[in-house]
């Protein structure tokens, strides 16, 4: 009794302070998933048939078995695999992935100058995604079984069943053949003398189509979930408390429906981040879009599997930051969930 | 054949549903009889090349760069697509299902290591390792299928693991368990049975998105390089676009039906087989 009366009760931690071990805990897992994946990525390296020794004798136009051994023995290729493994993973742990030859740059330096283009690409699509998803659903939503909303489910089906770089193409066709309205090739106007205002101006217009056809996929995406994540809170009692209160529909659907049925559309745009950078492959080549995903095809045609690898691993580090954040916002956006 | 009666007095309810297996029964039959009646190798050089469609009754859809028969390639695509889109379901229900079953029945470590694993490859961006381990293992039929497969099963895993942690926790299961049947038998014969409606459904969706993702991949020239496939005939096409572009138009519209369709029978499967849902 005594030595209770010392020590205080276990308070209730406080906020912050739990936060701060959610964080360090998530990271913990995260940390984790990356090395996984780097050893997953090692594992599909090496069942490749034939090594990167192949690959590099091959292109020097061959080379006596000699040759080869001491090559093999110089990257460390003749080690028992295990040694091979912990190397990789040393290295991979000091961002070392490679030396890209064909483009005469390491791997790292190579996705680094790339980034930006499809970070810039991938946020365009997600604020025009989320946003015509959100106003769309909610539209639906608030009519339901109407002509708009079966017209809007219609459309929704359309996009889903779109090959993006399809629509990519015949965006181009209607738009930068046809019409002669907007650039279908490239990131920026090449040799032209722009301030930094014409400059900013003309990035937004070579970005209009290949923003559109990435985010066509994910508007119906989020358009279906919307609605359907409206319908859900619709039947919910509260709302029909409001009802009896008197309120508008307006009011209802905005002030008391929208908020509540916006968040597994949160969880959704952590979920859809692998998947945008999988698109954003496509329409990069499509688009001739200087970014990840365009370097991604590049490696495919010069067998650069080192660069591709190095790309793939990029891409999951991506994801799970992404899945980092959304989760913290979320936690931010329902205080309900414990983040301790 | 009574549940069966039952099942299809509410598939057909839905308008959409019903187009969309009209649609879906019509590309089969193409796959499964079009290349009778359009015999004939897609690949071949056949008449004169940037032939637009309309211009010749012999070459209805006309031809691409290099004077080969749309028609031709569409009709045979279609078996490729299809293939693909339901051997790379198939496989990933064979995964899907084994590691789901196997964590939701066993549940303790078992569980928590094919967790693991399936948050790895449900963390690695999909399409991105699709294409790393087609063009690392060099592109062919039966790695497109793999590869598809390796990306997608982890969605059935977890559909099926959580509807075991949920039957087997049922007064069915555990009667079998105190008459003595075996594990095997409990997992297969009498929870399995149970989870398929859910598991019908997504892989309507999946067999959808096999099918694109193996246009996707075709067009990066990832494709089985003996076979025309609809990505392929697309990405042929993309080298004309400015003057021709009907040839890529033409394989992608192909594509949409195709997918479409699938989606359109997948909603409305679930609402067959769900009806406590209908009004979703």
């Amino acid at each position: 009794m005594a030595t209770e009366s010392v020590r205080p009760a276990p308070a209730r931690r406080s906020g912050r302070e739990r936060l701060v071990r959610y964080l360090v805990r998530r990271l913990g897992q995260a940390a984790l998933t990356l090395v996984a994946i780097v050893i997953l990525n090692f594992v599909i390296l090496h069942l490749a048939p034939g090594d990167a020794i192949d690959v590099l004798a091959g292109e020097a136009g061959g080379g006596t078995p000699e040759y080869v051994e001491q090559l093999r023995h110089a990257y460390g290729l003749d080690q028992p695999i295990y040694v091979q493994m912990v190397r990789y993973l040393v290295n991979a742990a000091q961002l070392n992935f490679g030396f890209s030859f064909r483009n005469n740059m390491s791997v790292v330096d190579l996705i680094m100058s790339r980034l930006p283009a499809t970070l810039l690409l991938m946020t365009a699509s997600i604020l025009l995604s989320f946003t015509l998803g959100v106003l769309l659903g909610v539209f639906a939503a608030r009519r339901v079984n109407s002509f708009a909303d079966n017209a809007i489910s219609v459309l929704a089906l359309l996009c889903y069943a779109t090959p993006l770089f399809w629509f990519g193409l015949m965006a181009i066709v209607l738009f930068t053949v046809k019409l002669n309205l907007l650039p279908g090739n490239g990131m920026y106007t090449i040799a032209a003398n722009y301030d930094w205002f014409e400059a900013t101006l003309d990035v937004g217009r070579h970005l209009v189509l290949p923003a559109c056809s990435l985010a066509l996929f994910h508007m119906a995406v989020y358009t279906r979930l919307m609605r359907s994540s409206m319908l859900e809170i619709y039947g919910l009692d509260y709302i029909r408390t409001a009802r009896a209160k008197g309120l508008s529909q307006r009011r209802i659907a905005f002030r008391h429906v929208l908020p509540n049925a916006i968040l597994p559309m949160v969880t959704m745009l952590g979920l859809q981040i692998g998947a945008l950078l999988g698109g954003a492959v496509l329409v990069e080549t499509v688009f001739g879009w200087p970014g990840l995903g365009r370097l991604a095809f590049d490696a495919i045609l010069q067998r650069d599997h080192n660069l591709l690898i190095g790309i793939l691993l990029f891409g999951s580090a991506l994801v799970i930051v992404a899945n980092l954040v959304t989760d913290l916002v979320y936690a931010w956006l329902d205080p309900r969930i414990e983040v301790a | 054949m009574d549940g069966f009666r039952d099942f299809w007095r509410r598939y057909r309810r839905k308008t959409s549903a019903v187009i969309g297996l009209i649609l879906l029964v019509f590309v089969a039959l193409v796959a499964l009889a079009g290349p009778w009646f359009i015999p004939g190798d897609p690949l071949d050089m056949v008449t004169q090349p940037f032939l637009w469609p309309g211009t010749d009754i012999e070459f209805p859809l006309g031809s691409d760069v290099l004077g080969r028969d749309i028609l031709t390639g569409i009709v045979h695509g279609s078996r490729v697509s299809l293939l693909i889109g339901f051997s790379a379901t198939i496989a990933a229900l064979g995964i899907g299902v084994t590691v789901g079953a196997l964590a939701g029945y066993f549940r303790g470590w078992i569980d928590d290591v094919l967790m693991r694993v399936t948050e790895i490859f449900q963390t690695v961006p999909t399409f991105l390792l699709a294409v790393v381990l087609v063009a690392i293992f060099k592109p062919s039929l039966s790695t497109i299928v793999l590869a598809i497969s390796a990306v997608t099963w982890p969605a059935i895993a977890r559909l099926v693991r959580a509807e075991f942690l949920s039957l087997r926790e049922r007064e069915f299961v555990q009667s079998c368990v105190v008459i003595g049947m075996g594990e095997t038998r409990i997992i297969f014969r009498q929870i399995l049975p149970n989870c398929l409606p859910p598991i019908i459904v997504m892989s309507s969706v999946m067999v959808a998105s096999a099918i694109l993702t193996e246009s996707g991949l075709s067009f990066l020239g990832l494709g089985d390089p003996n076979l025309m496939s609809w990505g392929t005939m697309i990405g042929i096409g993309r080298e004309a676009m400015r003057t021709a572009w009907y040839m890529s138009a033409l394989p992608g519209v192909a594509i949409l039906i195709t997918v479409l369709a699938l989606n359109l029978v997948g909603e409305g499967l679930n609402d067959a087989l769900n009806p406590r849902l209908k009004n979703r």
